[in-house]
């Protein structure tokens, strides 16, 4: 038996949750599910762990099996441990045809990794696949740690990884 | 509410059709097939299959029709040009990924994707890539799972959150990655989780112990009727020669709708058991001997009649399993008392019958099963619905999710599959303090006149909050039902806890209902294998003993039909010794086991479940008679045909019946036009014990211990549903004890006392612990409740 999932989700998390239930019916904390998985993820160092999953199942009433399913669902969730910082490039077509596959590459040399891989050190995790970000404009462009980066070359992909620690 | 209808089309054919229905039902209703494979009449609908798509007039695309709400004047056509290329297009997409390897599957043959495949898909595909694999999941010794075949539909995980209760599966991933399972290794607990496999409509999810063990048209289908608990589900097994290969739900609206229990399911293993017995077998000088039916019966004859002349027929006894089909009871008590015998009981798991006289025609739901999911309230009382009537369970969950309160009464804190509205849990001997309390309330309530003894019985009996809460609710919402279950009927004090909660149906304005323990307790009550009634309830003048006083007391000679007294018995304990001290026991049996061996002088091998033609009548007092569609191993014989001859033996009147439906048309002239009712039929006791102080027992059949062939079906033994020889105690109870997980203790009831295991289990009361029963070590301790000490060994 599960015994309680509250203990498990740290305070700074319960309070986000708790903030996001208020804009949710009191019979719909399942609303919630999402805000819970993004603030715990965080929390855990950038991924997510069954027990986590089963801790926020229960805080919002829910059956396990249903926290999984969103979570497998969103590539934005990682379940498995991952590099501190989060590289994701995109390669859809716009950014495609501005050369996204070369930074991809240009990425995969320096860290010497592949996409879906984080360096040993656990500095870097490069993300194998990411859809459009609705940055079509400044293509190719790239997500770090949620902040965006566009216009890509090698050199400025250089300047912005190397100041990460 | 009258429905509203309106006119639509399909396929040129003018339909009437209730306003908010959806096509297909509609079509199904009219005998129009649409090929389907997500959209299942017992749950939501996902319309995420697609195979349904139809066209309908005036709407640009084509629509699923599992979907699409029927409106007046719509026109639908299922076999035009669109609707027949959309749904190969369906179909061709469908197999993109599904391997095409029927011949290896076990659901070869018997698959709406290859059926469906034939019918609407094409004959070639265009797909070159690689179809994907998906690893498959160990979700139990029941259902075995092939998810490279899953399609997807989400039948199953529907059914878990819809009819389950209990959402095990689901689907994880997305597009090319999503899989149906469980995420993280897990067995499902549910006990009806065996309906997944009917409901998969490809090769994913099949029946573990049938699997690759036939093809669907090697098998035929007969019909029968599930014998373990009291509902009657209606079943379809599957036979190959003689055997049966698996069992599977008959449609049945009125009783199991198209569900059916894991136990009904998969029982039918234990008729496979090493230990069936196949031929007569008698002891002489302490050997056992094969014989012929012919000598068996006759030593059975020359021996009953030396028992009853040396001392007195009033020192045999004959104890049935109420798992014994109609014909079957009716014969046993018939050549008992033929015998000048009344000591013939069915109620072995009861202690307490001292109100038999009062007791209704039989005990019945009150109600039929269908009616439960309408009830607004119900309070059960003794009752582990869930495991104990699973579908009974259902249906009250349906009641439930409509918004009705479900309250308990219970020893242990059962954890059902729905909101519980309020419970009482109290250890089994303060039990019918619990349900004064209730009582109590509700006479606090009653402005109209009560009964002066009632009244005093409850003078003082205190009343907390959740009773109060209990009263209230089934005061105010009708229709109301008090409903007694396994445990009420076995408890200490039964007679106290029949009369209070008819007092507590009465007061309230509820009905008052037994969910009976076995698939044909209500046939036992009509065929009188009563010791105060004949067959159709007519009162004795001079009644004989009931099961539990012939096993207290010991008699001289014992008749034993299904049962495994040890096992299947109040006081397993008492029951072996009365048994081994008896000076002749017969056993008409299914199973040979080594307290048989000892006890018994004559064994004789009778057919069990599908084995036998005969009738079950359920807890709502249905009637429902089978035939035997298989027949038993050996020189095993059906039951009735065993009694029917040792009448002719006996050289008795009236038993040449040469079928059992003529067994059952004399039991059903004897009955005549009889129907049940509950009302008023209890007796209030003088007084109420205020219940124990020290430590009590508590026990219960878990769910798949129930009777000699589930006990046996080997895959059901592996569930968690099983008796597992374990001391559960709670907690805070381990703790005053100095007592964890694990440790081994020695358990002293009266003068037995058994070496267990210390189980920690939260729905255990404080200062009790639960030893369940038809298992081994229930024959050493004795008596289903009672005080006991527990020593650290």
């Amino acid at each position: 038996m599960e015994k309680s999932g509250t203990e498990r989700l740290p305070a700074r998390v319960r309070s986000i949750i708790d903030n996001a239930l208020t804009k949710y019916p009191p019979d719909q904390k399942r609303s919630a599910v999402l805000t819970a998985l993004r603030e715990a993820q965080h929390d855990n160092g950038g991924y997510l762990t069954t027990e986590l999953l089963n801790a926020i199942a229960h805080y919002l009433g829910m059956p396990p099996i249903a926290v999984y399913e969103v979570a497998t669902f969103y590539s934005m969730f990682e379940l498995k441990p991952v590099g501190r910082h989060s590289i994701s490039v995109c390669t859809n077509i716009s950014c495609m045809l501005c050369g996204a596959d070369d930074i991809v590459e240009h990425i995969e040399k320096k860290l010497g990794i592949k996409t879906g891989q984080s360096t040993a050190d656990g500095r870097f995790y490069l993300k194998r696949e990411e859809e459009c970000l609705a940055a079509c404009c400044d293509g190719p462009m790239m997500m770090v740690d949620h902040k965006y980066y566009e216009n890509l070359t090698a050199e400025k992909v250089d300047e912005v990884l190397d100041k990460l620690q | 509410m009258t429905d509203v209808f309106v006119n639509i089309e399909i396929d040129g054919k003018p339909l009437q059709a209730r306003k908010g229905a959806m096509l297909i039902e509609i079509a199904d209703a009219n005998g129009i097939y649409i090929p389907r494979f997500c959209y299942h009449k017992k749950l939501s609908v996902a319309a995420n299959c697609r195979m349904c798509l139809i066209e309908i007039e005036k709407a640009p695309k084509p629509l699923p029709a599992c979907a699409t709400p029927v409106m007046e004047g719509m026109k639908a056509y299922t076999r035009s040009a669109l609707a027949l290329d959309s749904q190969k297009a369906v179909m061709e997409f469908l197999l993109i990924n599904h391997p095409l390897d029927c011949p290896i599957c076990d659901q070869g043959g018997e698959c709406e994707l290859q059926d469906l495949a034939v019918g609407y898909g094409r004959d070639v595909s265009r797909y070159q890539e690689k179809k994907r694999v998906v690893k498959d999941k160990d979700i139990g010794p029941l259902v075995q799972t092939d998810m490279t075949r899953c399609i997807h539909c989400t039948r199953c995980v529907r059914f878990g959150e819809e009819i389950a209760g209990l959402r095990e599966l689901g689907a994880t991933g997305r597009s090319e990655h999503m899989e149906i399972g469980t995420y993280v290794e897990k067995s499902m607990v549910s006990e009806l989780s065996g309906n997944v496999i009917d409901l998969c409509p490809v090769g994913a999810l099949t029946s573990k112990p049938f699997r690759f063990s036939a093809r669907a048209w090697e098998m035929v289908q007969r019909d029968t009727i599930a014998p373990h608990d009291s509902i009657g589900s209606n079943l379809r097994v599957h036979i190959e020669g003689n055997r049966i290969k698996r069992v599977v739900p008959g449609e049945n609206e009125a009783i199991n709708e198209v569900w059916i229990s894991d136990r009904d399911r998969f029982s039918y293993e234990g008729l496979y058991s090493a230990e069936r017995l196949t031929v007569p077998i008698v002891k002489q000088d302490d050997k056992w001997k094969e014989v012929d039916w012919d000598t068996a019966l006759g030593y059975v004859r020359d021996s009953l009649r030396q028992v009853i002349k040396c001392h007195g027929a009033d020192k045999v006894g004959a104890l049935a399993s109420p798992a014994s089909t109609l014909e079957e009871l009716y014969l046993l008590q018939k050549l008992m008392r033929e015998l000048g015998c009344h000591n013939v009981d069915h109620r072995l798991r009861q202690c307490d019958v001292s109100d038999q006289e009062y007791a209704p025609l039989f005990p019945w739901l009150g109600q039929s099963i269908a009616d439960l999911e309408y009830l607004d309230a119900a309070l059960l009382v003794g009752s582990h619905v869930r495991k104990e009537q699973p579908i009974a369970n259902h249906r009250l969950r349906k009641a439930s999710m409509r918004g009705a309160a479900i309250m308990l009464v219970n020893p242990l804190d059962y954890e059902l599959n729905y909101r519980v509205a309020e419970k009482v849990i109290a250890p089994p001997s303060k039990l019918p303090m619990a349900l004064a309390g209730i009582a109590n309330a509700l006479l606090g309530r009653t402005d109209g006149s009560v009964d002066a003894g009632l009244r005093q019985l409850l003078a003082g009996v205190e009343v907390n909050t959740p009773q109060r809460a209990i009263a209230e609710t089934l005061k105010e919402r009708k229709p109301g039902a008090v409903l007694l279950g396994n445990l009420a009927t076995a408890h200490r004090e039964a007679a106290t806890l029949r009369a209070l909660a008819g007092a507590v149906a009465e007061l309230s304005g509820s009905r008052l209902g037994y969910l009976s323990e076995a698939a044909n307790s209500a046939g036992a009550w009509l065929a009188g294998v009563l010791p105060h009634r004949g067959p159709g309830g007519k009162a004795l003048a001079n009644p004989g003993q009931s099961a539990h006083t012939m096993l207290a007391e010991g008699l001289k000679g014992y008749v034993l039909m299904g049962v495994e007294p040890e096992l299947d018995c109040w006081d397993g304990r008492a029951s072996l010794k009365a048994l081994d001290a008896a000076a002749f026991v017969v056993s008409l049996t299914a199973f040979r086991t080594p307290p048989m061996d000892r006890y018994a002088d004559v064994l004789l091998p009778i057919g069990l479940f599908a084995e036998s033609s005969g009738t079950y009548v359920n807890t709502e007092g249905v009637w429902q008679s089978f035939a035997g569609v298989i027949s038993p191993p050996g020189e095993a014989r059906p039951a009735w045909k065993v009694l029917r001859v040792l009448g002719n033996h006996f050289g008795l009147a009236d038993f040449e019946y040469g079928a059992s439906s003529e067994v059952r048309e004399e039991l059903k002239v004897i009955i005549g036009e009889l129907t049940p009712c509950n009302h008023g039929k209890w007796r209030l006791p003088d007084h109420l014990r205020p219940g124990l102080n020290g430590m009590e027992r508590i026990s219960e059949v878990p769910m798949n211990a129930l009777d000699p062939l589930v006990r046996r079906a080997a895959a059901l033994q592996q569930t968690q549903d099983v008796a597992d020889g374990a001391a559960h105690v709670n907690a805070s109870t381990a703790r005053s004890l100095g007592l964890t997980a694990g440790v081994q203790i020695r358990l002293q009831q009266d003068e037995g006392s058994a070496t267990l295991l210390i189980a920690i289990d939260d729905r255990v009361p404080d200062h009790c612990v639960l030893v369940h029963g038809a298992q081994g070590v229930s024959a050493e301790l004795g008596p289903w409740e009672g005080p006991v000490t527990v020593q650290r060994h």
